[in-house]
């Protein structure tokens, strides 16, 4: 049985991955279905621009404007950030720490089912009546009043790939804790895989409060409840609240991951160990502790008053001590290295002084009271995309190129990645700082036009050219990535020679079953240690034998279509007769699916020992 | 490392000087209109959340600084000379992260005491409490209420409302009730100071005041805007604030009261206008300035000084061209609103008399 993919037909590759359990094949999954969601939210960003570039532009109208706003928002956060971290998650994680797969190989195929179909649903609103149009905020009373479907499109999408989200941070954790090869202690953990812990700890806690918002929402919107209908007592302060709980964490879900990404770029090409190691262990988790205090800094002009505003405040100034700590390791991380600027790296240097500039203003928006200034402006805009796009966004790109040998066994090209690269960094500048004065000009944000004879102007002129540096700056990206598929140049184990931790030990892509003998870790950066020593691989904590394997199952896909199909169930029941069988229908298809999947046994297959042993001639012959 | 630290240290304390601060101040100053800016504070809320922003900038600014100084000497020091090089694995030094640690949490102090304090004394509303003999305030009491794309400022202690442009003394604290009446909207004067937001189940209270001087370079008039997503036309719902001197705010009430009964329309065709008006527009649109009918009755702004305003519908210039276009198609400009479809299509030469009547609403002659 060989493990390297033999030559399949198309059918056959869609049915292995529509029914796929392999952590490396859902990295894929994600990476697709997110990067699809990151180019439509990138072109409704660049409607937005386009309509803003100049005063009482009529490029889309305002309605419209509103819904594309919206779904910029949801799909950049929900769509796009989340499931191409997760990608990386799945990708990288289970190998740094030595491990043959996550814990729950069946869930973790559930989790990206629920966030695909999640997302297809979302943007199904489109064609069916009009895309929310409340913002990704989604405030009740607005939201309430909305007369499209848009809002029902939101609620129900959301909960749906919520689902996946939690079930995937639920999964991550019991990995982390259980799956950990021979010697790999906690401490001993790459910052990489550290990030993927206390980022699911944090989905772990902050989604559930999502979950109940949007409960209510939907209860409200489709089955006549009152929530948060203030003329039958009910309560739209609750929703921010709600909203804000999960919100502010979520900022932390996204940037977590990008700190552990760059960690790991910058001890490699750097090739340097990390600067400070338990330091940054330590300011990770206490980022992720103080993410839960500070949500009412969203608030600050909802007239929660002086108290709350101040406690809230300070709360919230805290966060930059953790943050600096990580920004001054990384700094050290670099400080007497040998530094090779590869695109993975560039990406690295250029997040510091952009990240450092979002993360100022950060305090700025956390002082109360001039925060009344900043709240809802284009200075907010203009922070949050600074920390959004240069944190989350650059370890996107940072990490698709560092990561694509060993997903793709092929590297993407590093002169394309470059003009990548650097057309984004000025788009990105030009594009952004000029909001923060447009802000204090007296922008306001979701504003879907402009007078003339304000002064927003000028601003609102370079802040749509940096944007189209950026949409030029994907298309390069794109390019890089058909060319570099189309080529298909395999490379070894190491491809940038200066892999530090366990997965840059196993071939690209790895087989199967990641590892034929789990690793002996003998400390931080265990494969550098090895390297250091003079030996070509780890030495296995094992001998040979069977590996237990699960199998595929097309169960998560149909279990997931259930509830699909129900959400329009329920989004129409109120207006049609064939509403609520609908709803029956989908929730019998999942309910089923559920019961097949609790009552037949599947106990999964083993490789056998000879087998392994045949793969290692393959090997030897193929290359 | 020595070098470079000590280069740090340097800059920590250089930024600590005036200098910087006074540039910051000189590099923000003279951006945006002195109607509308934040930047060009004309009021004392402003202005303190204005030297707020100054000083967490300073020390914001003397943070990147720091970073960029190190970065630059790292990026450019510790390029990959030789491909077979391997650095020192150096783990980490207690010194330096402990110095990181305690010296933002030293900075973020210096912030957080001023912020603790301005966050209380711009909630300090206790002069809305005390009441007098008459149970009035001695204060200025607005109540602002937000509706779908206008802006209501009713005046309780003198009894009148106005809608569109709120009328305020300079040189004096006026205290704000706002709240919204059908979703969440936000009150803004940037160059005035920070806004409020008006919710649907409470009653948020605040204070600003009009600074005489700053209100003269910004010509009276301040640009107020709504600053929370409402609806299509959430970036159209835009107010006026007209700043006058106490005196000259006491006329303006005194004529506003004297608007006992609608005004009668001068000319022929005004008053044609004014039938118009009486059988097609009064259900929403009141031209008394009296607080007497209840809210819910108060449907659309009211238009007793409408002549005197600087826009129509909050955004088109004052003139009765603009009137007759409002008035024949709402929905055009802006889209979403709640008055497109309430009366009848009016002629050409009928939305000519109800122009002409509504332009001579005036109360300052």
């Amino acid at each position: 049985m060989s493990t390297y993919a033999q030559k399949k037909g198309f059918g056959a590759t869609l049915w292995d991955y529509l029914t796929t359990v392999d952590h490396k094949k859902i990295a894929i999954l994600y990476l697709i279905a997110g990067g699809f969601f990151f180019l439509l939210g990138g072109l409704e960003a660049l409607f937005i621009r386009i309509q803003l570039a100049v005063p009482n532009n009529d490029f889309v109208s305002a309605g419209f404007y509103n819904e594309i706003l919206t779904m910029h928002g949801t799909t950049m956060i929900f769509l796009a950030a989340m499931p191409l971290v997760f990608a990386f998650m799945n990708a990288v994680m289970p190998l740094q720490i030595g491990a043959r797969d996550v814990a729950f190989p069946f869930l973790n195929s559930l989790g990206f089912w629920l966030f695909f179909f999640g997302g297809v649903f979302l943007n199904l609103s489109w064609f069916l009546g009009g895309a929310p149009d409340a913002g990704w905020t989604s405030y009740a009373s607005l939201s309430l009043t909305s007369t499209t479907h848009g809002i029902d499109f939101y609620a129900l999408g959301l909960q749906i790939s919520g689902m996946g989200t939690l079930i995937g941070g639920i999964n991550f954790l019991v990995t982390i804790i259980n799956m950990r090869a021979p010697g790999m202690t906690y401490m001993r953990m790459p910052m990489f895989t550290w990030a993927t812990f206390v980022t699911s700890a944090l989905i772990l806690f902050a989604f559930p409060p999502l979950t109940v918002g949007l409960f209510l929402l939907i209860f409200d919107r489709m089955f006549g409840s009152n929530f948060f209908n203030v003329a039958n007592g009910g309560n739209t302060i609750i929703w921010e609240h709600l909203f804000w709980i999960f919100g502010h964490p979520e900022v932390y879900i996204l940037i977590l991951p990008a700190f552990g990404i760059f960690s790991e770029i910058f001890a490699i090409f750097s090739r340097k160990r990390l600067f400070g190691y338990s330091s940054m262990v330590f300011a990770t988790i206490l980022i992720g502790f103080l993410g839960f205090m500070v949500w009412a800094h969203h608030m600050f002009t909802t007239g929660l008053g002086p108290i709350a505003n101040a406690i809230f405040a300070v709360a919230t100034m805290a966060i930059a001590v953790p943050t600096g700590i990580k920004i001054f390791n990384w700094l050290f991380t670099m400080w007497g290295g040998s530094i090779k600027f590869s695109t993975p790296m560039l990406w690295a240097v250029a997040f510091i002084p952009s990240f450092v500039a979002g993360g100022v203003t950060g305090v700025m928006l956390a002082t109360a009271a001039a925060d009344y200034q900043y709240h809802d402006t284009y200075f907010v805009v203009a922070h949050f995309h600074y920390v959004i796009v240069g944190g989350v966004v650059f370890a996107l790109f940072a990490g698709a190129h560092l990561y694509w040998p060993k997903m793709f066994g092929t590297m993407l090209n590093e002169t394309l990645g470059k003009i990548t690269f650097w057309l984004f960094l000025i788009g990105f500048h030009l594009t952004f700082f000029i909001q923060h004065f447009l802000g204090l000009m007296g922008m306001p944000r979701r504003i879907f036009t402009f007078l003339p004879g304000q002064g927003l102007e000028t601003g609102n002129l370079v802040s749509s050219i940096g944007a189209a540096l950026m949409g030029v700056a994907v298309l390069v990206l794109l390019v890089n990535v058909v060319t570099t598929t189309v080529k298909n140049e395999k490379v070894g184990n190491d491809p940038w020679g200066d892999g530090r931790t366990l997965e840059w030990a196993i071939a690209s892509p790895p087989p199967f079953y990641n590892f034929k003998q789990l690793p002996l870790v003998r400390g931080l950066d265990a494969y550098w240690l090895e390297k250091m020593e003079g030996k070509k691989g780890m030495t296995p904590a094992e001998p040979i034998g069977d590996i237990h394997m699960p199998n595929n199952s097309f169960i998560p896909f149909v279990l997931v279509l259930g509830l699909f199909i129900a959400a329009f169930g329920t989004m129409y029941h109120a207006e049609t007769s064939w509403g609520l069988p609908v709803l029956i229908l989908g929730m019998a298809v999942t309910l089923g699916a559920m019961f097949v999947r609790s009552i037949k046994d599947d106990h999964g297959f083993h490789i056998h020992k000879e087998d392994l042993i045949d793969d290692d001639k393959d090997k030897g012959v193929k290359a | 490392m020595k070098v470079g630290f000590k280069l740090a240290m340097k800059m920590l304390a250089k930024w600590r000087l005036l200098s910087l601060f006074a540039l910051i101040a000189l590099v923000l100053s003279g951006c945006g209109k002195p109607y509308l800016s934040a930047l060009r504070p004309a009021g004392e809320v402003a202005q303190s959340q204005y030297e707020l922003m100054l000083l967490s900038t300073a020390i914001m600014v003397g943070v990147i600084a720091v970073v960029t100084i190190i970065f630059i000497y790292v990026v450019i020091k510790f390029r990959r000379k030789n491909d077979n090089e391997i650095p020192k694995q150096v783990e980490g030094s207690h010194k330096l992260e402990i110095l990181w640690t305690v010296i933002p949490i030293l900075l973020l102090l210096i912030l957080a005491v001023p912020t603790v304090a301005q966050t209380f004394k711009l909630a300090d509303v206790s002069p809305m409490d005390k009441k007098n003999a008459d149970g009035k305030t001695d204060a200025l009491v607005v109540n602002v209420r937000a509706s779908l794309y206008w802006w209501e400022f009713e005046y309780p202690n003198e009894g009148i409302i106005t809608s569109q442009e709120m009328v305020v003394p300079t040189d004096e604290k006026v205290y704000f009730n706002l709240k919204a009446s059908d979703v969440k909207h936000s009150f803004w004067i940037p160059a005035i100071g920070g806004k409020m937001d008006t919710n649907t189940e409470n009653v948020n209270k605040f204070w600003l005041e009009f600074d005489s001087k700053a209100a003269d370079e910004a010509g009276g008039l301040f640009y107020g805007k709504c600053a929370e997503l409402c609806g299509p036309s959430h970036a159209l719902m835009d107010f006026k604030v007209k700043t006058l001197p106490r005196d000259e705010f006491d006329q303006w009430v005194a004529s506003m009261k004297a608007v006992k009964e609608p005004a009668k329309a001068e000319t022929a065709s005004a008053q044609q206008g004014q039938e118009i008006f009486n059988n097609s527009c009064i259900g929403c649109h009141a031209v008394t300035p009296a607080n007497t009918a209840p809210e819910a009755a108060r449907v659309g702004p009211n238009l007793t000084n409408f002549g005197d305003r600087s826009r129509v519908a909050g955004i088109l210039d004052h003139s009765a061209e603009n009137v007759k276009k409002w008035i024949e198609d709402p929905e055009a400009y802006k889209p979403g609103n709640k008055m497109t479809g309430k009366y009848p299509q009016l002629s050409s030469e009928e939305l000519d008399a109800v122009a002409e009547y509504l332009m001579g609403l005036k109360v300052q002659k």
